[in-house]
């Protein structure tokens, strides 16, 4: 072990310096040792002025600074995003860094790793804040309020592994919107998914989706295939990896890895792998093993109102399944009815007549849902519906697949049909 | 009851069982399983004690900024940074910690109330103390050599804090500083005249600005006598001057701190001291002063700060004022700071306190102790106490009786029938796609009368009422929440009519 002793002062920077920066294999305790020793020789023997470093000057992992010109950027996006919650009447709201670590260690069962702790310096034990959302729920009881539209924009501080390439930090900011209190249902819901719009649209980032669920939905879909309830949570996780991996190894790691009969996971898979929009819900409160979950009804109940309120604040379009369309259909004609090939067959002959692009399904009696799903996933703007009544009455439903009915004379179609597609 | 006991046990139980399988980091599928039991025997003890108990307090000395708060918060903000930039400023922002030696040894006696983070395993971290110290850090890091920047953020202190003067452990500071080798002064001067702009701007009373010199004290102490290991110790004593009287002050050197006493009545001598450039003039010709080279040197940069001042058309508020120490270790040269001379009261209520607002100086060493080459590059700023100003503005605010909005809502989208929500809906989202700011309440068929309450409550000042009769001719009416008079706009004009009557500019969010 080298002598300690008494050095001169750039000697011995250089000495601890090396001592200070071990190979990772070395001992730890030993490098402790050392680096006390080093403060306690650095500090008595060098003026404060005269310190010279024997580190490399850094910000702390998974943190950086914002230079001038990605202060300019930030605050433009974040100008832009709080005008947008200033738009829907929502107050600001801050609160500190950080939280009794009591107050941020009960809510966060599954995260309690990734929390930064302060040292306990004789006072209160603090932990830097996770979130916004928690906070603002104990600001919410700390001031016994009920109701509350607030927005918070704040940095969050998360000891994840960051990877600074995929811009995951451990200090980043949120940008929290949120509505509390007892209203009628879905009208706040419908508001938030209508302020996303707004953003996301105003910062022109290029298109954008919205996916939307219910946890109650995923919880019925799960008990009518029989996934036990103790397993429910790990296969939500399984399940919330779809938009990266495909279905055949999410189906593996539920059956390999989470001990799930596979029947189960084909009838899940039955389920997970749909996506539209309110023909969707309208489908799948039809389906008759999913009806028999009280939750499942709830969900899709709540999500069709939720829909309806989408279509009036017109976004509806972003929260369909496909967004890029790959054929230039525009209508479909479809029918309730069965037997009725005949009349979708001449029905569609006048229209290909008439230069309109058109498709039906190959089928003999499909479902009206089925296709309005279809219309929905290709994107098809209208459609045209034939029944009986509407044959003898001499008229025809011809729908806006984004908005709403419209009844039209038979003889008519064509030139509603032309004066639709052509406007913008 | 027994049953609940012995399940708030299991519960107990199981949740160390889960803890100590996270920190074994045990199989994840065992640990999901083991939290899924948990989770139903916390349902079991019922819907009121699955509930977990929240401690509802902030931490000691840290506050919520409630939505009247965050209003003063952004009026105060934007009279400063609007200064900040009309003295060319450019903005950076930096991490909420620093590595611990980073902070180590630049805070002299305040180290001890810097706040560690735990050693969890990675790097040793502290929480910023001050934005000084992470803008040397910022210069050495980017190997700059001359930047004018203002920073805003929060900074963290283990102080005792006094809340009632808006002393906080958690608070935000406003800096900004200049850092460059430039002729001497002139950087200096501009930080007082912003120091003097934002303060006059504010409106928050008369104030002061006291000046000194790093170098100005250092040579007063040595000839007066003070052993150069009690430097920084009696500094800091004199600092108290502002609030402690000198016998107070004189006290605490000679029976705290060992000072000989005679030495302590030679610094009595100057630092009860204040004055204009006059008392400049008169120390530059004192015998015992005028031997010590650095002393010298701080009055000669005072004299030219104070022709400076004089130009920039501040000087009436600018004292000289020899017992100003700062208890930073880090500064060099001018030292500065600005203090309220009366705080505007209500009557009979107790004043806020004589309390400093802004404070700064010149620190030419500190980039050079980062720097690996110990490259100095000299520094000169300013620090404006916004929380202290947030407290006065919040109280005047309080005394005038004056609305403060919370929310910027120019419009409120109500209904006076029942089953019009589908028209509120459409008309609340064709209002915000024109970038104007709407609300509607979450109720499918609120009353009337409930809507109306909301506005005056919010300080909303218009509503745009949705009626039957009114959507077969095509209108809205439009109602003043002051006047209380309505007028029917047609619908197509309504943006523009709510536009023109709260001036919005035609610009869309």
């Amino acid at each position: 072990m080298p002598q300690l002793g008494f050095l001169p002062r750039r000697a011995c920077a250089a000495l601890l310096s090396q001592m200070l920066r071990p190979p990772r294999a070395a001992c730890l305790p030993a490098v402790c040792c050392h680096s006390q020793v080093a403060e306690v020789m650095l500090t008595s023997q060098l003026k404060p002025h005269q310190e010279k470093p024997n580190f490399i000057i850094k910000t702390p992992k998974g943190t950086r600074d914002l230079s001038p010109q990605q202060m300019v950027v930030r605050e433009k996006i974040l100008d832009m995003v709080i005008s947008c919650f200033k738009r829907h009447g929502a107050q600001g709201l801050d609160t500190p860094a950080f939280e009794l670590k009591e107050t941020l260690t009960e809510k966060y069962n599954e995260q309690s790793g990734l929390i930064y702790d302060l040292e306990d310096q004789g006072g209160e034990l603090l932990s830097l804040r996770y979130d916004l959302t928690v906070p603002f729920a104990r600001y919410l009881a700390m001031n016994k309020l009920k109701k509350m539209k607030r927005y918070q924009v704040g940095k969050v501080w998360r000891r994840e592994s960051p990877t600074i390439v995929q811009g995951r930090y451990r200090e980043f900011y949120q940008c929290d919107f949120d509505i509390a209190g007892q209203f009628d249902p879905m009208i706040p819901d419908a508001e938030c998914l209508k302020i996303m719009c707004e953003i996301l649209s105003g910062l022109q980032l290029g298109d954008f989706l919205i996916k939307v669920n219910d946890r109650r939905i995923v919880d019925g879909i799960f008990a009518v295939c029989g996934v036990p309830e103790s397993k429910f949570r790990t296969i939500c996780a399984s399940m919330d990896k779809l938009d990266k991996i495909s279905w055949k190894d999410v189906r593996h790691e539920m059956v390999a890895k989470k001990g799930l009969a596979p029947e189960v996971a084909d009838r899940i898979g039955d389920y997970v792998q749909h996506h539209g929009g309110i023909s969707l819900v309208e489908q799948m409160l039809q389906d008759p093993r999913l009806s028999q979950s009280e939750q499942a009804l709830e969900g899709l109940k709540s999500l069709k109102l939720l829909f309806e309120y989408l279509t009036l604040f017109r976004i509806t379009e972003k929260t369909f399944g496909e967004k890029v369309r790959t054929t230039e259909t525009q209508v479909f004609v479809a029918t309730p009815q069965k037997n009725f090939l005949q009349e979708r067959l001449k029905l569609i002959a006048e229209l290909w007549d008439a230069g309109i692009k058109a498709e039906m399904l190959y089928k003999n009696d499909p479902k009206l849902l089925t296709q309005l799903h279809y219309c929905e996933n290709t994107g098809i703007p209208l459609v045209v519906i034939i029944g009986e009544q509407e044959q003898q009455e001499g008229v025809i439903k011809l729908r806006s697949v984004a908005t709403r009915e419209e009844v039209i004379k038979r003889e008519h179609l064509v030139a509603e049909i032309q004066r639709r597609v052509s406007q913008p | 009851m027994a049953n609940c006991a012995s399940l708030e046990e299991l519960v107990r139980l199981q949740g160390e069982h889960v803890r100590s399988l996270k920190q074994q980091k045990a199989n994840a599928e065992q640990i999901e399983e083991e939290v899924a039991k948990l989770l139903k025997l916390k349902a079991q003890l019922g819907p009121d004690e699955s509930k977990q108990k929240f401690v509802l307090k902030t931490p000691k000395g840290t506050r919520d900024y409630s939505p009247r708060q965050m209003a003063v918060r952004e009026k105060v903000f934007d009279v400063i940074i609007r200064c900040f930039k009309r003295h060319g400023a450019e903005v950076i922002d930096t991490p909420v910690f620093e590595l611990k030696e980073t902070l180590t040894g630049k805070y002299g006696e305040d180290s001890k109330l810097i706040y560690d983070l735990k050693d969890q395993g990675g790097e040793l971290l502290s929480l910023r103390y001050d934005l000084t110290v992470p803008f040397a850090r910022y210069l050495a890091m980017n190997k700059l050599t001359n930047i004018k920047r203002y920073h805003i953020a929060k900074v963290y202190r283990r102080d005792n804090p006094a809340m009632t003067r808006g002393r906080y452990r958690e608070f935000y500071q406003c800096d900004f500083d200049i850092a460059g080798q430039f002729d001497p002064m002139i950087p200096d001067a501009e930080c007082l005249k912003i120091m003097c702009e934002i303060l006059g701007s504010l409106q928050i009373g008369d104030f002061l600005v006291k000046v000194n010199d790093r170098r100005i004290l250092d040579g007063m102490f040595a000839i007066c006598g003070v052993p150069d290991s009690k430097f920084r110790t009696i500094c800091s004593s004199v600092d108290k001057l502002d609030k402690v009287s000198w016998e107070d002050v004189k006290n605490e050197m000679v029976g705290e701190k060992g000072l000989d006493p005679e030495v302590a009545d030679r610094i009595g001598d100057y630092v009860q001291k204040h004055g204009g450039v006059s008392l400049v003039e008169q120390l530059l010709q004192d015998p015992k002063l005028s031997q010590n080279k650095q002393a010298l040197g701080g009055l000669g940069d005072l004299k030219l700060l104070f022709e400076y001042l004089t130009l920039f058309g501040i000087a009436d508020k600018i004292s000289f004022d020899l017992s100003l120490a700062r208890g930073l270790d880090y500064y060099t040269g001018v030292i500065y700071e600005a203090v309220l001379l009366q705080t505007p009261t209500q009557a009979g209520e107790e004043p806020l306190g004589v309390g400093s607002v802004a404070a700064g100086g010149r620190y030419d060493g500190l980039v050079g102790m980062f720097d690996p080459k110990g490259r100095k590059v000299p520094c000169v700023g300013l620090s404006i106490g916004v929380e202290r100003i947030f407290s006065i503005v919040e109280q005047r605010l309080e005394a005038s009786e004056e609305k403060v909005r919370t929310t910027e809502t120019q419009v409120l989208v109500a209904s006076a029938q029942k089953k019009l929500l589908e028209e509120r809906l459409k008309l609340v989202s064709e209002l915000w796609d024109a970038g104007i700011k709407a609300e509607l309440l979450y109720k499918k068929n609120p009353k009337l009368l409930n809507q109306l309450q909301y506005c005056e409550e919010a300080g909303i000042p218009l509503v745009a009422i949705i009626g039957e009769q009114e959507l077969k001719d095509g209108v809205i009416k439009l109602r003043s929440v002051a006047s209380r008079e309505e007028v029917d706009v047609r619908r197509e004009d309504l943006v523009e009519e709510i536009r023109r009557r709260t001036s919005q500019p035609l610009c869309i969010c």
